[in-house]
């Protein structure tokens, strides 16, 4: 872990342990409903929404946690220097959200402008520790950007192998 | 001195105990269990009757059951002795959303339950019909309401709700109640008098109210992990106000333990003693689990704490677990706190009762 990430993983973790602190909430609106209230179109009830908020290391790396009184949303912007960077991103994102059950608490589309959103809600809560989930989140965060520059990595040494390979005949 | 009985790998929403303390009742899902406290708490029978969750349990002086839950009923169970069982006897509440919240009056002749649909229902029996009706507490509350508590007078309700605003009502019911005794609280109380309304400046979710043991003075925890304790002053007098915030996650709940001392707990795992007049934080009750807890770093490792060490290191890139719950005996958030016999019984989402000496 490079020395600048760690300030900023840390107010992350610190936000997110101060966010997920949910309860059982039926809704208001709907008879019989329990539903988060995040995702909820909320101009009839704006007091169960908190301020949300947002962490940046940058432009391009930014964490948004959008708390409610049942269900935290957090949605991340993950770092993308180049091109191969965002083609190799939305890969690696498609390849989660596309299993987005076997990870409970991710959800199946990202907000718009950040690349991976999780969905907590009170019932994630009630059968995960909170630390363990709060763990989950970081570790993600710390493992994404170097699964992503390996990746890179990689494939430019697989390009550079294919490139001497078709250019041999030439030389 | 803490004693943890672990009941159910469900969240506890709430528990109850009988007057003399040998029954207690929990919440589990959407049925209610009853167990026999001794030296262990064995199970005796469960309440089935509500199809979604049970939200909160208590029980009366006179031993009556009353639950109520998330698909907005309310039933009062009561021992039937030729049936060898607890029977249901149905609320008329005339809400249309859960109910959140329900606690008996100190003579066990009325309850309130504290709804989303902004309206807490004041219920009495009436005999002719075999069932219990309610009357309506509405104006002004504008959102969920998730606590309330009785002033030992049987007439005033303190509410706690989503909006940030803690309001004390009279619920006076003509033929049934007494008329109450003039306190700080008012004189005349006629049905829905709005005796107090208050609120701090961050007007954060309120998520338990108590009265004092005397009733004179009214007790809130809410979200921004601030206790505030108000005491009127009577007519034409501004009331005292301390609010005292922490750096402690929210607390879910408060009991008062004295006339001068309050115990408090929630997402911070931690039970806290907060002491007048000035309500600071005097002391955290299951502290001392954490000093023993706590391992010598210098200390010489045997070989095979060595192994475990650079297996961990291999596996997860760090040695220990850092145990982030502060020596506390639950593991998930505090939901309820309730007096027995002078200690005090917490209840919470990890499935845990705990009783402590305080």
């Amino acid at each position: 872990m490079s020395q600048s990430l760690k300030p900023y993983l840390t107010a992350v973790r610190s936000s997110l342990t101060a966010a997920i602190c949910l309860e059982d909430f039926s809704s208001q609106l709907v008879e019989r409903h329990n539903r988060p209230e995040i995702e909820v179109d909320n101009t009839h009830t704006p007091e169960l929404i908190l301020n949300p908020m947002a962490i940046a290391r940058n432009e391009n790396e930014k964490v948004l946690i959008e708390p409610s009184i049942n269900s935290v949303r957090v949605s991340i912007k993950i770092k993308q220097a180049d091109e191969i960077e965002q083609i190799l991103v939305h890969q690696f994102t498609r390849f989660l959200t596309s299993r987005a059950e076997n990870f409970f608490i991710l959800r199946r589309v990202p907000i718009k402008g950040y690349d991976i959103s999780f969905l907590v809600t009170n019932f994630h809560t009630e059968q995960m520790l909170k630390d363990k989930l709060v763990d989950f989140i970081i570790e993600f965060m710390e493992e994404v950007d170097k699964e992503i520059s390996e990746m890179k990595l990689f494939l430019n040494a697989r390009a550079r192998v294919i490139a001497e390979a078709y250019l041999t005949p030439f030389d | 001195m803490s004693i943890t009985y672990k009941l159910s790998n469900k969240p506890i929403h709430d528990h109850s105990y009988s007057p003399d303390g040998s029954i207690m009742a929990i919440t589990k899902e959407n049925i209610v269990e009853i167990y026999q406290v001794s030296s262990k708490p064995t199970l005796i029978t469960t309440l089935k009757g509500h199809d979604k969750t049970v939200a909160s349990v208590d029980i009366s002086i006179d031993g009556k059951i009353l639950t109520c839950s998330q698909d907005r009923n309310a039933l009062v169970w009561d021992w039937d002795q030729s049936k060898n069982e607890y029977v249901p006897t149905l609320v008329l509440l005339r809400i249309n959303r859960s109910a959140n919240y329900c606690r008996w009056s100190p003579n066990g002749s009325k309850f309130a339950v504290a709804s989303s649909d902004r309206i807490v229902a004041v219920c009495y029996y009436e005999e002719e019909n075999n069932w219990w009706v309610s009357k309506h507490l509405k104006k002004p509350i504008k959102s969920t309401i998730t606590s309330l508590d009785w002033h030992p007078n049987n007439v005033l309700l303190a509410t706690g709700s989503t909006d940030g605003h803690v309001r004390v009502f009279s619920s006076f019911i003509k033929g049934l109640d007494e008329k109450p005794e003039g306190s700080v609280w008012g004189t005349k109380l006629p049905f829905q008098t709005l005796c107090g309304d208050f609120t701090n400046e961050t007007g954060g979710w309120v998520h338990d109210v108590k009265f004092s043991l005397d009733g004179d003075s009214v007790g809130f925890v809410s979200h921004d992990s601030s206790l505030t304790i108000v005491s009127p002053q009577g007519e034409g007098v501004p009331p005292v106000f301390v609010n005292t915030f922490t750096s402690h996650l929210p607390f879910k709940a408060l009991s008062f333990i004295g006339p001068n001392s309050v115990v408090v707990s929630g997402h911070n795992l931690n039970l806290l003693v907060f002491e007048g007049p000035n309500w600071q934080q005097t002391r955290v009750v299951d502290q001392t689990v954490k000093a023993v807890a706590k391992v010598d770093e210098d200390e010489e490792i045997s070989s095979h704490d060595a192994l475990n060490m650079f297996r961990q290191l291999d596996l997860k890139g760090r040695v220990k677990e850092k145990s982030t719950n502060g020596g506390a005996d639950h593991t998930n958030t505090v939901e309820s706190i309730r007096i027995v016999n002078g200690k005090v019984s917490t209840s919470g989402i990890d499935g845990k009762v705990v009783i402590f000496s305080v």
